[in-house]
C-alpha cells in the first residue's frame, strides 16, 4: 500500500492540494474536449438545418439496433467504471480490478460493434470518397456529407474510446501492483471522469446521427 | 521571521544545479522549460522575420521582379503562420509565464511539471512539421487558410503545415490548463486573488482563451486536412459544402487568439509601469476585471472578420456593436496605466521605455481597430494594408515591445546578470523608430486602396512601400541588437543582487537566479500587490529592505 | 488632399463622401486620443521623474469616478461610431430598385462582365455616370473580392452563391479595380479598371460593340436547349412550378418553411433541386451541376427574372395522379439539339494533385 509521503509530488504542499489540482485539471481538459467535439457538432447542426431531408434519409441507413446496443453497453461501462472508482476509494482491490476489467471488456465490445458497423457501411458503399454510391441520386451529395460527418464524429469518439481503454489497461496493471489506496486513488477517479465524458458524447451522437428520420415513419434501409 | 532575504550571489541555483544535455531535455523545472521555450521561439521569430525581410525587399518596386508570384505568396503565408503560432501565441506565456507564474504566487513549480515539458516537445514537434513544410516548398494559402483555395486548389504542403499547427495547439492547451490549475490551487498562504500581480490576472485570462478556443482551431484544421485528403465536401460548394463555414470556425478561434497574443503583454506592462513608477497600478481591480472581460468578450466578435462575405446585415451589426464593447476594457487599461504615472517616481530604465512605447503604439493599434469595427468604413479598408498596419501595431508595437521590456526587466532574475543599459536603450529607440517607419505608411496605403497579399502594385503606391521597407530594415537591426548583448551579458554582464530594481512581487524575494525550488521556505503573504514602502518601514515583512536596494 | 502625396483615393461614387466623412471623424478622435495619452505620458514622466534613489511614488491607487468617466465617455463615442458606420453599411447593402444590373464572374485570375444587352468585358467595366449600378457577383472557383477604392465598395465573391454590391458613379474617369481576397498565384494580377462614362458616351459604347444578344435572350435560348420548358410550362400542368412572375415572390416549401425566390434561390434550384422542394411537387428535377457554367446560370437567372408579372404565390400545381408513367428522362445532355452552341465544359475544381496553370 502506498503511504501519503511517497505519493505526494515535490511541488505540492499536501495531498489535498494535489488532489484538488488533479481534479480541476481533468475538468478543464474535459472542457477542451467539449469545445473540440463542439466544432464537429456545429458543422453537423448547420448542414442538418440546410439539408434536413437528405440527413433524415441517410440516417435511415444506420443500424439503429446496433447503435442502441452500443448505447446500453457504454452506459453499463460507466456503471462498472463508477464501481471501480468506489473500489479504489474504499481500498477494495479485487472490486477495483474486476470492475476495471469489466469496463475494458465493455469498451472493447463497443469498439467491436462499431467496427462491425463500419464494415457494413464499407460493404454498402456508404463510405465517402470515390466508392460512395447512394440510392437516391438527388440526395447523393448531401448524403455523402452526412456520412462524412458520421465517420468524423463517431471516428473521433472511437479514438477517444481506444485511448480510454489503453489508460484503463495501465490502471489494471497499477492496481494489481497495489498502487492505489484510500489515501491515493486519484488516477482512477480522474480516468473515471474521462470515461464518463466519452460516454456522454455518445449519448449525444446516438440520437443526432441514428434517430433523425425515424419519427417520420421511414423504414430503416439497413 | 519568514522573510527570505536573498544573499547577493547564490552559490547554487537552477542553472548550475546540474549540467548536461539530459538535465535540460528531461527537466521538469518550470524555469528551465521557460528557457527551452526561449530558444525555440527565438529561432522561429528570426525565421518568420527572414520571410518578412524577403517580401519587403520585393515590395520596394511596383513590379514583381525579385521573386516569382508563387514564391511571394509562400513568403507572406509562412511569415504569418510562423509568427502567429510559433512566436506570438507562445512567446510571453511560455517564456515569461512559465518562468514567473509559480514564483509570483509563491509556489515551487506549476501544477503539472511533466505536462509542461510535454508541451515544449509538442511545440517543437509541430515546429518540425512546419519546418519540413517550409523546406519542401512551403505553403501559399495565407495564414488564414481560406477554403476552397486551401482545401481544393493550392498545390503546396497544406496538410503538413496544418498538421504542424494542430500539434503545436496541444502545447497551447496544456499550458493554459497548467496555468489555470496552478493559479487556483497553488497560491501561497495569504496570496488572495486580489493580492495577485496583474501579470497573473492577465495570464489567467489568457489561459481561459487558450483552453476554450484552441480546440476549435484543432477541429477546423482536421476538417481542412480531411477535405484535402478525402474530398469529403464539407467546404466545397460543388459538393454541397459551405466555404464560409470554414471562416466561422476559423475566426471563432483566431479572434480570441489575438487576445492570447496581447493579454500577456498587457500583464507585463502592468508590472513594468508599477515598478518604474514605484507605485501601485491605478485602478488595480479595474485592470484585473478588464483582463477577464477582454477574454470573455473576445469570443463574441469573430464575425467582424466577415463583414463583406455577404452575411446577414443584422448579424454584422451585432458583431460591430460587440467589437466596440470589447474595446472598452482595453481603453480602461490604457487610462489606468497612464494614471499610474501621475505622482509616480519615474525611472527611464529600458524596460520602462518599452512599456511606455507599448502604451503609445497599442493605443494607435487599438484606435485603428475602431475604424475596422465601423461597418461602412470596414467595407473600404478590410483586406487592405490598413488591416495589416492595425494588427502589426498591436502585435509588434504591442506584444513584441512588451516582451522585450519583460525580457530586459526579468533578465537579472533569469540570468543573475544585468544587461548593458546603454546598448539596451539604443536598441529600444531603434525598434521604436524602425517600427513606426515600417507600419505607419501602411495605414495610408490601405486607405488609398492597396490590397493585402499583392506582390505587384500600381506605381502610385511605391513611395509608401519604400518607406515601409526602409523601416523594416531598421527594425531588424533593433531586434538583432538585444540578441547580441543579452547573450554577451550572460558571460560578461555584472552580477546582480536579488532585487536590483527594486520591485515588489514574490519573484524578487528570492535569489537571482533562483534556486530550483524557488523559495527556501514557502512565503506567507500579508501585504497587498505593489506595496512600495519607504525605507524606514522596511522592517515589516514584504516591504523593501535595505538589502534590496541597488548597489 | 495634396495631389503630390495623396492620402485619400478619389471620391467617385455617391457613398464615397460618406465613407470619407466617417473616416475623418475617426481620424480626429484617434489623433485627439493619441495626443492626449502621449502628451500625458510625456508630461508625467518628465514632471515626476525620479530625483533620489529611494524615492517612491505617491499612494494614489484609484478613483471610482475617474474609472466610470473614462469608461462611459469612450463608450458613448464608440456608439456614435457604431451607429454612423451601421448607417453607411445599410446604404451599401440596399441597392436602389432601378439599378442597372451587370453580372460579374470572378475566376482565377480575371473578372468577366456580362451586360444585360449582351456586351461582355474582361477586366474592364464600362458604366454610365449618375446611374445606380448593381453587380451580381459569382465565382467560378475560389473566393475573390470585388474592390473599387474610388467607389469605397468591396464585396467578397464566394463560390456556391451570389453576392451583390452596388454603386452610383459620380465622376467620369478610369478607376482601379482590384481583387481583394487572396485567390492564388496571380492574385495581384487580378486587377482591372472601371470606366465611368457620360450617358451619351455610354450609349454609344453599348451599341458599338459586337453584342451577342441580351442576357435574357441568351437565357431564353438555354431554357429551351436544356429542355427546362418541358416541365416548367406557362400553365400549371407542368411537372415543375410555373416560373412566370416567380422572381421576388415568396415560395412555400414542402417542409413548411417559406423562402424568397431571389437569384440565389434560382441558382440553387438549378444546381441542387431537392434542397428546397416546393410544396406539392415531386423531387423529379435533375441537377444541372457540371452541365452549365456560372455565366450560363447567370443568363438563366436573368431570363427567369424577366418572366411575367403575375401576383399569385407559387402554389401546388401538381400534375394529376393519372399522369402517364414512363416520362422521358429530363434534362440530360443527350437531349440538346445539335444546333445549340456547345455548352462550356463542366468546371470541376482541380484536385490538389492537378497541375496549376
Amino acid at each position: 500500500m502506498s503511504d501519503a509521503h511517497s505519493v505526494l509530488a515535490h511541488h505540492f504542499d499536501n495531498l489535498e492540494q494535489q488532489r484538488e489540482a488533479g481534479t480541476l485539471g481533468m475538468w478543464i481538459f474535459l472542457v477542451t474536449e467539449v469545445l473540440f467535439f463542439g466544432g464537429l457538432f456545429t458543422a453537423y447542426t448547420i448542414y442538418r438545418m440546410l439539408y434536413p431531408v437528405a440527413f433524415a434519409d441517410a440516417s435511415l441507413h444506420l443500424d439503429t439496433t446496433l447503435g442502441a446496443i452500443n448505447t446500453a453497453v457504454l452506459i453499463c461501462s460507466s456503471l462498472t467504471m463508477a464501481l471501480a472508482v468506489y473500489g479504489s476509494q474504499v481500498g477494495n482491490r479485487m472490486l477495483l480490478i474486476l470492475c476495471l476489467l469489466l469496463t475494458i471488456v465493455l469498451g472493447a465490445a463497443f469498439l467491436g460493434i462499431k467496427f462491425t458497423e463500419y464494415a457494413h457501411k464499407f460493404a454498402e458503399h456508404l463510405v465517402p470518397g470515390s466508392a460512395f454510391s447512394y440510392g437516391k441520386p438527388e440526395l447523393r451529395q448531401q448524403a455523402e456529407l452526412f456520412f462524412s460527418l458520421y465517420f468524423a464524429m463517431t471516428g473521433l469518439h472511437a479514438l477517444h474510446m481506444v485511448i480510454g481503454v489503453g489508460i484503463l489497461a495501465v490502471l489494471v496493471f497499477q492496481a494489481w501492483r497495489g498502487h492505489f489506496s484510500p489515501v491515493y486513488y486519484a488516477p482512477v477517479e480522474l480516468t473515471g471522469l474521462y470515461w464518463h465524458f466519452v460516454d456522454i458524447v455518445w449519448i449525444f451522437l446516438f440520437p443526432l446521427l441514428y434517430l433523425i428520420g425515424l419519427h417520420l415513419g421511414g423504414a430503416s434501409h439497413v | 521571521m519568514k522573510d527570505a532575504v536573498a544573499p547577493v550571489l547564490p552559490r547554487e541555483h537552477y542553472l548550475n544545479v546540474n549540467y548536461g544535455i539530459r538535465s535540460w531535455l528531461l527537466t521538469i523545472d518550470h524555469k528551465r522549460i521557460a528557457l527551452l521555450y526561449l530558444v525555440s521561439v527565438t529561432f522561429f521569430f528570426f525565421l518568420g522575420g527572414a520571410f518578412a525581410v524577403s517580401f519587403r525587399l520585393e515590395l520596394l518596386t511596383p513590379q514583381g521582379d525579385l521573386v516569382q508570384a508563387e514564391t511571394y505568396n509562400k513568403l507572406f503565408s509562412m511569415h504569418g503562420i510562423i509568427m502567429v503560432w510559433f512566436f506570438l501565441v507562445p512567446v510571453i506565456p511560455n517564456v515569461l509565464g512559465n518562468f514567473l507564474v509559480p514564483m509570483m504566487i509563491g509556489a515551487r513549480d506549476l501544477a503539472f511539471p511533466r505536462l509542461n515539458l510535454a508541451s515544449w516537445y509538442l511545440f517543437n514537434l509541430g515546429g518540425l512539421f512546419m519546418l519540413y513544410a517550409v523546406l519542401s516548398g512551403g505553403v501559399d494559402t495565407g495564414w488564414t487558410f481560406y477554403t476552397p483555395y486551401s482545401s481544393l486548389f493550392s498545390n503546396t504542403s497544406v496538410v503538413i503545415t496544418v498538421l504542424g499547427i494542430f500539434i503545436s495547439g496541444f502545447a497551447s492547451i496544456l499550458t493554459g490548463l497548467n496555468f489555470i490549475v496552478t493559479i487556483h490551487t497553488m497560491r501561497a498562504p495569504g496570496m488572495t486573488w486580489f493580492r495577485l500581480p496583474l501579470f497573473i490576472w492577465s495570464h489567467y485570462a489568457t489561459s481561459l482563451i487558450l483552453v476554450l478556443a484552441t480546440p476549435v482551431l484543432a477541429i477546423v484544421l482536421l476538417l481542412v486536412m480531411a477535405e484535402r485528403l478525402f474530398h469529403i465536401g464539407i467546404f466545397d460548394p460543388a459538393l454541397g459544402g459551405d466555404p464560409l463555414l470554414f471562416q466561422h470556425l476559423f475566426w471563432f478561434y483566431s479572434h480570441p487568439a489575438v487576445y492570447i497574443m496581447v493579454l500577456p503583454a498587457m500583464g507585463v506592462v502592468s508590472e513594468l509601469i508599477a515598478t518604474f513608477s514605484r507605485k501601485r497600478i491605478f485602478g488595480y481591480s479595474a485592470v484585473a476585471f478588464a483582463s477577464v472581460a477582454i477574454a470573455v468578450f473576445g469570443f463574441l466578435v469573430w464575425g467582424h472578420h466577415m463583414f463583406i462575405t455577404g452575411q446577414s446585415v443584422y448579424g454584422s451589426m451585432v458583431f460591430s456593436f460587440l467589437s466596440y464593447a470589447v474595446a472598452v476594457p482595453s481603453a480602461i487599461k490604457v487610462f489606468n496605466w497612464t494614471a499610474t504615472l501621475y505622482k509616480g517616481s519615474i525611472a527611464y530604465d529600458t524596460p520602462m521605455l518599452y512599456a511606455l512605447g507599448f502604451i503609445g503604439l497599442f493605443t494607435i493599434g487599438g484606435l485603428t481597430g475602431l475604424f475596422l469595427a465601423a461597418l461602412g468604413l470596414d467595407v473600404h479598408v478590410t483586406d487592405t494594408y490598413f488591416v495589416i498596419a492595425h494588427f502589426h501595431y498591436i502585435m509588434v508595437g504591442g506584444t513584441v515591445m512588451a516582451y522585450l521590456g519583460g525580457i530586459h526587466y526579468w533578465w537579472p532574475k533569469i540570468s543573475g546578470r544585468m544587461y548593458p543599459e546603454g546598448w539596451a536603450k539604443l536598441g529600444a529607440l531603434i525598434v521604436f523608430v524602425g517600427f513606426n517607419l515600417t507600419f505607419f505608411p501602411q495605414f495610408i496605403l490601405g486607405y488609398l486602396g492597396m490590397p493585402r497579399r499583392y506582390y505587384a502594385y500600381p506605381e502610385e503606391f511605391q513611395i509608401l512601400n519604400v518607406m515601409s521597407s526602409a523601416g523594416a530594415s531598421i527594425l531588424g537591426v533593433g531586434y538583432i541588437l538585444p540578441m547580441v548583448y543579452l547573450v554577451w551579458s550572460m558571460r560578461y554582464g555584472p552580477s546582480v543582487v536579488a532585487n536590483p530594481w527594486p520591485a515588489t512581487g514574490l519573484e524578487w524575494r528570492t535569489t537571482s537566479p533562483p534556486p530550483t525550488e524557488n523559495f527556501a521556505q514557502t512565503p506567507v503573504v500579508t501585504w497587498e500587490a505593489y506595496e512600495f514602502m519607504p525605507r524606514e518601514e522596511t522592517e515589516v515583512v514584504g516591504k523593501l529592505t535595505p538589502a534590496d536596494q541597488p548597489t | 488632399m495634396w495631389s503630390g502625396f495623396p492620402l485619400f483615393p478619389e471620391q467617385a461614387s455617391t457613398v464615397a463622401g460618406r465613407v470619407d466623412a466617417l473616416y475623418t471623424f475617426l481620424l480626429i478622435v484617434s489623433i485627439v486620443m493619441t495626443l492626449l495619452i502621449a502628451g500625458l505620458i510625456v508630461y508625467f514622466i518628465i514632471k515626476y521623474r525620479r530625483r533620489t534613489d529611494d524615492e517612491l511614488g505617491a499612494p494614489v491607487t484609484g478613483a471610482l469616478t475617474l474609472e466610470l468617466l473614462w469608461t462611459v465617455i469612450p463608450f458613448i463615442i464608440m456608439m456614435v461610431m457604431f451607429v454612423w458606420g451601421a448607417s453607411v453599411y445599410f446604404t451599401l447593402s440596399r441597392p436602389p430598385q432601378n439599378a442597372l444590373e451587370i453580372q460579374v464572374v470572378g475566376k482565377q485570375w480575371m473578372w468577366k462582365f456580362q451586360h444585360m444587352d449582351g456586351q461582355r468585358e474582361i477586366n474592364e467595366l464600362h458604366v454610365p455616370v449618375g446611374r445606380a449600378v448593381k453587380l451580381i457577383l459569382a465565382s467560378q472557383d475560389v473566393i475573390h473580392s470585388f474592390f473599387v477604392p474610388a467607389f469605397r465598395i468591396k464585396s467578397d465573391v464566394v463560390p456556391g452563391r451570389y453576392t451583390t454590391v452596388w454603386f452610383e458613379a459620380t465622376k467620369p474617369g478610369t478607376y482601379h479595380l482590384f481583387c481583394a481576397e487572396y485567390c492564388g498565384t496571380q492574385h495581384s494580377g487580378m486587377i482591372g479598371q472601371v470606366i465611368v462614362m457620360e450617358p451619351t458616351q455610354y450609349q454609344a459604347w453599348l451599341s458599338g460593340g459586337t453584342a451577342e444578344g441580351s442576357l435574357t435572350a441568351a437565357g431564353q435560348k438555354l431554357f429551351q436547349d436544356l429542355a427546362c420548358h418541358t416541365c416548367h410550362r406557362g400553365d400549371t400542368q407542368g411537372r415543375g412550378p410555373v416560373l412566370d412572375g416567380l422572381f421576388g415572390k415568396t415560395v412555400q416549401l414542402q417542409n413548411g418553411q417559406t423562402v424568397r425566390a431571389d437569384e440565389n434561390y434560382i441558382r440553387e434550384s438549378i444546381l441542387n433541386p431537392s434542397a428546397k422542394l416546393v410544396t406539392g411537387f415531386q423531387p423529379l428535377m435533375p441537377t444541372f451541376q457540371g452541365l452549365v457554367s456560372e455565366e450560363q446560370i447567370l443568363q438563366l437567372v436573368a431570363y427567369i427574372k424577366s418572366l411575367g408579372t403575375q401576383q399569385a404565390q407559387v402554389t401546388s400545381g401538381a400534375p394529376s395522379p393519372n399522369e402517364p408513367a414512363g416520362n422521358p428522362p429530363l434534362g440530360t445532355a443527350q437531349e440538346i439539339p445539335a444546333s445549340a452552341p456547345p455548352l462550356q465544359p463542366a468546371l470541376t475544381p482541380p484536385t490538389a494533385k492537378d497541375e496549376k496553370p
